[in-house]
């Protein structure tokens, strides 16, 4: 029986889930904000908003107790895999979550992702989601990904052309002298 | 292990299913762009929730 276990198993073993919550709370921290399934952002979550409270209390006391900063930096990386993220944790992120009680993230349904049906969500922390950014953001960001792929295929285009009719005009050519 | 007796027939089965029925899904209406959408979730046509941009639909 389920009775008192809280979590979810997420279909994972224990180091397999383990591992994809710290890959999830490290993107969180470091982009933000996420879209993943609505069971990975609540576990997520369940994660991320202890490991800020850790570090805003770590902060908190910092200049009473700096080494105990030390410690709680080393309890927070053995969840997030990437030292500049920790470091930005401890400093921009503490920072602009300020005095919040908690609660630090958002979540919100998006709908099912066509193939699974999966219902995916957005995570992000609400003191860098505050709603008025983001449009531009989000556009910017596609119309520069549009132009690298255009790039590419067009770099790819004129290569293979290239190469085939080198190939036909030798093809030809031994053709030719046969 | 205990078995079935007698077989179902047809009618008896299909009577059955008779309740079997699809039911429609809720939707609510976006205050943004007033198109027929999921209620708690981000509008797929124009991506607002909750009074803010959420998500940018491809589209647009």
């Amino acid at each position: 029986m389920r009775h008192r276990k809280s979590g979810r198993k997420l279909k994972r073993t224990a180091s397999h889930r383990k591992a994809l919550l710290g890959s999830l709370s490290t993107s969180l921290l470091r982009h933000k904000r996420i879209t993943t399934t609505v069971a990975k952002a609540k576990e997520t979550r369940m994660v991320v908003e202890k490991l800020i409270t850790r570090a805003r209390n770590a902060m908190a006391n910092a200049a009473a107790a700096p080494a105990a900063t030390v410690h709680a930096r080393r309890e927070v990386a053995r969840h997030i895999n990437d030292r500049k993220v920790v470091s930005e944790l401890f400093s921009t992120i503490v920072d602009k979550v300020g005095s919040r009680p908690g609660g630090y993230t958002r979540i919100v349904r998006l709908g099912q992702r066509p193939g699974d049906g999966a219902e995916l969500a957005v995570i992000e922390l609400v003191d860098f989601n505050t709603g008025s950014e983001l449009t531009g953001k989000t556009e910017t960001k596609k119309k520069a990904a549009r132009v690298g792929t255009y790039r590419k295929t067009e770099a790819g285009k004129k290569e293979k052309p290239a190469a085939k009719k080198a190939e036909a005009s030798a093809s030809a050519a031994s053709k030719a002298s046969e | 292990m205990p078995n079935p007796k007698r077989r179902h027939s047809k009618s008896r089965g299909r009577k059955r299913r008779t309740h079997y029925k699809a039911t429609a899904a809720a939707v609510s209406e976006c205050p943004n762009c007033h198109t027929q959408k999921l209620p708690h979730r981000a509008c797929p046509n124009c991506g607002f929730y909750n009074g803010r941009t959420i998500t940018v639909p491809k589209k647009a």
